[in-house]
């Protein structure tokens, strides 16, 4: 539906660019990291572009995932980057939309902000980095949005155990006190 | 102490011979004029208002009025799920209630953590609290709350809450310490 945006965008900044694709309807463009911004930028400053509204970004935790029963394409490779952070954007002036994506490896999680440009993405960086822990270059205020301070890792990574809490208060009574219990929160953080 | 923590409804009414008339007195009013904080955080909320609305009207058993104040109130309200990071302000509310007071936990959620197993549901607010009555359900039907509502007022009327028997807990221990124990 979009594919002139992605014919533009190759055209603009066909270096950049490791690979565009079509599914279901949406465009997407594999930025390479370095050059987010100045892509993001183009994007929403180039009179036939336009993209003034920020839709969402939000990050994909590949870890042990493998095609099923599909024979493997090209999204998929071995030693793949372990992190995927997508930006979807539109444009309301020319009814089109596109996806950014860019690929982070898990030791160096970091990712250019965008908020700058669209302040939507304030918060939703925020969230994205409570709950993967990707950090955005750049960003004014990159805490914790969801989770309390205490919380320790990112419980949306497929590697966080499903059921571990780490809870900030319980009752003196308890049978069995998560509170006092060896390697939780709060007992991570007297030590 | 030899003060049990759990008793049936029959046991609770057989305690009930056993009060002194002031104790049984004060009681009766007690359980006649429940003032309750609703803690409301979810889904059951829209089950609560129909409690508290006409069509089962809560204020038959004379917990009319809802107080948004927990200073004001004697009875805990805790509808629906309770989050790792509002068991703070959980515990903080009902601190601050007056004694005696009472705990109802209003729907799965409130009372086990429900279907939500996961990092930030917390599993039952008994986990920060001591919960008087459980009210299963998802949500719970009108005429549960109601029932719960007369256990609790049963509960009330035998001194079996859990603040009541905090209470007797701390004046025997006291008597203890002051060796006024016969």
């Amino acid at each position: 539906m979009s594919q002139k945006v992605l014919d533009a965008l190759k055209a603009a900044h066909g270096n950049a660019i490791e690979r565009t694709g079509s599914a279901h309807g949406d465009e997407t463009a594999w930025i390479k990291r370095e050059s987010l911004v100045a892509v993001a930028t183009w994007l929403k400053t180039d009179p036939a572009m336009l993209f003034d509204a920020p839709i969402f970004v939000t990050a994909i935790d590949w870890l042990d995932w493998k095609p099923l029963n599909r024979p493997p394409s090209e999204a998929w490779a071995e030693g793949k980057p372990r992190f995927t952070i997508c930006y979807q954007l539109r444009s309301q002036t020319h009814r089109h939309r596109v996806r950014l994506e860019v690929e982070v490896p898990e030791h160096d999680a970091h990712c250019p902000s965008l908020s700058s440009l669209w302040p939507a993405f304030d918060w939703q960086e925020r969230e994205t980095f409570d709950m993967y822990g990707i950090r955005f270059d750049g960003h004014p205020d990159l805490r914790r949005i969801y989770m309390y301070e205490e919380f320790v890792g990112y419980p949306l990574r497929k590697d966080y155990p499903k059921e571990k809490r780490q809870p900030l208060v319980r009752r003196a009574d308890l049978p069995i006190n998560p509170i006092k219990a060896p390697g939780s929160a709060a007992a991570n953080r007297d030590e | 102490m030899g003060v049990e923590l759990t008793t049936t409804r029959l046991e609770d009414a057989a305690k009930w011979a056993k009060q002194s008339i002031v104790e049984r007195a004060s009681n009766w009013g007690r359980k006649f004029s429940l003032f309750s904080y609703p803690f409301v955080t979810a889904c059951c909320g829209m089950e609560f208002m129909s409690v508290a609305g006409p069509k089962y009207d809560i204020a038959r058993f004379g917990a009319e009025f809802p107080r948004f104040s927990p200073r004001q109130s004697d009875l805990l309200m805790v509808v629906g799920t309770i989050t790792e990071k509002q068991g703070p302000a959980l515990k903080r509310v009902f601190d601050q209630m007056a004694e005696p007071k009472w705990v109802l936990a209003f729907g799965v959620c409130a009372s086990t953590g429900g279907f939500y197993q996961n990092y930030s549901a917390m599993p039952g607010c008994d986990q920060v609290i001591p919960v008087d009555v459980y009210i299963p359900g998802c949500p719970p039907r009108p005429e549960q709350v109601l029932d719960a509502l007369i256990m609790l007022m049963d509960r009330i009327q035998a001194g079996r809450g859990h603040s009541q028997l905090r209470t007797k807990r701390e004046d025997i221990i006291a008597q203890r310490l002051a060796g006024t124990d016969e």
